[in-house]
């Protein structure tokens, strides 16, 4: 986190950008014009001023993922490239009762955007390969001696252990997470949905009519189911976040509280919560609410109540219900780090105050809470942000129902915008108004951290408590 | 004096006894569901003896080990779900940490071009949902051949796949490892990959164990994805995937109390594990609580 605030406030980063753009395409002009031979070759062939260099690891290296890289993007993926701007215009038919293969648009985008990216990863390793190429030279002409293969291979794990280490876990990434995001942002560009499965039917480009269509109030306008949810969201992320904070703090206090015994004990019982797995407890809990279950059951058997009560069924009882649920959840793990936190508040603090006659409240006021929220204040954004996203909670416990006539894409009651996406995957594998509700949950998430970030007291004020 | 101590003696006495009854009222309230869990999964579900789906009262009428002689008879997967759990969790755990740390110490220690742009990055990424990419995933693992009968590998990928970006809380603890005690080792002569196996992965067994837990946690909780890739595929289910269904679909059919006995037999080697390292993992929420 701290990282993120620490940009650039004096220069703008487009500016940076073509500035260091423009260094980069003189530096690579000086390097071919005082260049050798060796290092004008490897303009064509990566590596190849390093191999005559006597390195040949290093650039062997280069060779090969120029090699790669350039079988890829011409053996495979220049059919699918080609086809990017249309996402393929002949569909899979039956001709004389033989299946005629056409276009998939679904390969043609995820295996076009392959190549794309292939094809950055070449230009840069290209460019690191010219710059490798001049910094050896100029070492040769400082009349230095080069580091040998066995040198080169041992910084491995040495001064450049840092690519060891990250090299496998940003190929995971980007495979696993970058492209299938710029994919999913992609379909949400594109008519993608049920009526548009590829090989059968094509889908393509359609620009902004689902963002459009996510905006309109019409009849079959996802806006006010859209803003139902987002709102719900942002509710449930307030109660949840904060709720459990002060209760989970309350409770820390009283199991702190001097002459109270057993601490362990108490401490243990709310711990159970977490120690279970979630999967066992919500969808036992979720249960327990029911309208034939436990709860109602004994209520009517003691006579308390004639119908059973629609915790699960009426979209405001599921709301009450599912936030008083989480503060089950919820409190535990703030006992927790609460619990730590409260130790390190110097006693002498609490001691002048109780001689100059604070009361309990006062103190809390005054010195506990203003340590806590200055201490926890990324705590409670990273919180934020988490329950926006609590897919676990909301949907173990009652499948984001009850669902209502009025809204679109299948949403219900209590469905958070990422239950709700789930559901428009797998229910009605609509896909692009899917992406378009994914790329809503980014820019919610990502406008709630960077303002909050703003304001939080520990990044405002970074020497506050010390 | 003595007056006003007493008096205040008592004030505490009333007060903490005031905590006690909260404090138990507390307690009955977090154990309510898992003693409710325990006592249904001893009710029968043999119509002959009682009903097996959701009923009104608490304690059964007859205790019987019916339940948990089910989930051992052979008539559905349990054991096999129950297998398939324990190794995705066993390889997610094992992977999964190695990764964390590497990323941790590198972005910890090194200084490299790019290591702030990776951060922020890696940070802009993380504010993505997780489902936003399910159907692409599920593609990439159909293209390897891991989904359906394949889905205990596929799923160990994709979780293992995008570990390093949950580095945060170990970095911070990488953090606060003195940077002299590295300086000190490599002035010796010990290149950085020796510094990290042989002094700080020795020094981080907080933090390592931290990481395993929740890492080894998280698969038995995994529902949406593991159901995703599975895709019916019963065999491959995890406890997660396969007991659900006793929940929504077949409550009516009195299967509630054998996704009771079920959840009790996937809970108490959790919980166990999880009370014996409960220190490590207070540390490290605590840690990474204050760092954020």
């Amino acid at each position: 986190m701290a990282d993120a605030s620490t940009g650039n406030t004096r220069k703008s980063p487009v500016g940076d950008f073509f500035r260091i753009l423009g260094h980069d395409i003189k530096e690579i002009g000086t390097t071919f014009r005082e260049g050798d031979l060796k290092t004008r070759l490897s303009y064509l062939i990566c590596g190849f001023g390093p191999i005559a260099r006597g390195r040949v690891l290093l650039g062997g290296f280069f060779l090969a993922i120029q090699a790669v890289l350039l079988w890829f993007i011409f053996g495979f993926g220049l059919p699918y490239l080609s086809k990017l701007d249309t996402l393929g215009l002949v569909e899979t038919h039956k001709e004389n009762r033989k299946t005629v293969y056409g276009d998939n648009s679904f390969l043609i985008l995820l295996f076009g955007l392959l190549a794309l990216c292939a094809v950055v990863a070449l230009i840069l390793i290209w460019r690191i390969n010219v710059r490798e190429n001049r910094k050896e030279e100029l070492i040769l002409k400082a009349g230095k001696q080069l580091p040998g293969n066995r040198a080169d291979f041992a910084s491995l794990f040495d001064s450049h252990f840092d690519k060891t280490l990250l090299a496998l876990p940003v190929v995971g990434i980007f495979v696993f997470t970058v492209l299938p995001i710029i994919f999913m942002i992609c379909v949400a560009f594109t008519n993608y949905d049920a009526n548009h499965q590829a090989p059968s039917k094509l889908f393509t480009w359609v620009g902004f009519t689902n963002f459009k269509n996510l905006f309109s109030f019409g009849q079959d306008g996802f806006g006010s189911t859209f803003l139902t949810v987002l709102t719900w969201t942002l509710v449930w992320a307030f109660f949840a976040t904060f709720l459990c904070y002060f209760l989970g703090i309350a409770v820390a206090m009283l199991i702190n509280k001097k002459g109270i015994r057993f601490k362990k004990l108490w401490r243990t019982i709310l711990v159970m919560t977490i120690a279970v797995p979630q999967f066992v407890s919500l969808l036992y809990v979720g249960k327990l609410f029911a309208a034939d279950g436990l709860i109602n059951g004994t209520l009517m058997r003691w006579g308390l109540i004639e119908r059973a009560l629609p915790f699960w069924t009426d979209p405001m009882w599921a709301r009450v219900t599912i936030v008083i649920v989480n503060i089950w959840i919820g409190i535990p793990y703030m006992m927790l780090i609460a619990t730590g936190l409260l130790m390190n508040i110097p006693e002498d603090l609490y001691e002048s105050a109780r001689i100059d006659g604070a009361t309990p409240w006062q103190m809390f006021r005054s010195i506990t809470l203003p340590y806590m929220l200055f201490v926890t204040g990324p705590f409670l954004l990273t919180q934020f942000t988490g329950n926006l996203n609590n897919f676990n909670v909301i949907y173990l416990l009652n499948q984001g129902n009850p669902k209502s006539m009025g809204m679109v894409g299948g949403a219900g009651g209590t469905d958070l915008l990422v239950t709700w996406l789930y559901k428009m995957t797998i229910n009605d594998t609509n896909y692009r108004m899917a992406a378009v509700i994914g790329i809503m949950v980014f820019l919610v998430t990502a406008i709630v951290s960077l303002v909050v970030y703003q304001m939080l007291p520990s990044v405002r004020d970074e020497e506050g408590f010390q | 004096m003595n007056e006003k101590t007493s008096s205040m003696k008592r004030k505490r006495l009333v007060s903490n006894i005031f905590s006690y009854i909260l404090l138990v009222l507390i307690s009955i309230i977090w154990l309510f569901p898992f003693v409710g869990l325990v006592l249904n999964s001893f009710r029968s579900y043999d119509p002959a003896v009682e009903y097996g789906g959701m009923v009104d009262y608490l304690i059964p009428k007859h205790f019987s080990l019916d339940s948990y002689r089910f989930l051992f008879s052979g008539e559905t997967n349990y054991i096999r779900w129950y297998g398939n759990t324990i190794i995705i969790a066993f390889f997610v755990t094992l992977i999964q940490t190695m990764v964390v740390l590497c990323v941790a110490y590198a972005l910890s220690r090194m200084r490299f071009a790019g290591r702030t742009l990776l951060m922020r990055f890696w940070l802009v990424l993380g504010m993505f949902p997780g489902f936003l990419t399910m159907i692409c995933l599920y593609f990439l693992l159909k293209q390897m051949g891991l989904t359906q009968a394949g889905a205990i590998p596929g799923l160990i990928l994709v979780s293992v796949a995008s570990s390093g970006m949950g580095y945060y809380v170990c970095k911070g603890y990488f953090d606060t490892i003195p940077k002299a005690l590295d300086e000190a080792a490599r002035i010796d002569g010990a290149s950085r990959a020796r510094v990290f196996f042989t002094m700080t992965i020795p020094m981080s067994k907080p933090i390592i164990i931290y990481t395993a837990l929740v890492a080894f946690m998280a698969p038995w909780c995994d529902y949406v994805f593991a159901s995703y890739i599975a895709f019916g595929h019963d065999a491959s289910f995890n406890v997660a995937v396969a007991m659900q269904r006793w929940v929504w679909t077949g409550d009516y059919q009195g299967y509630f109390t054998r996704f009771c006995a079920g959840g009790v037999l996937v809970a108490i080697p959790i919980t166990i594990l999880f009370m014996l390292l409960q220190r490590y993992y207070v540390e490290g929420v605590t840690g990474g609580a204050v760092k954020g």
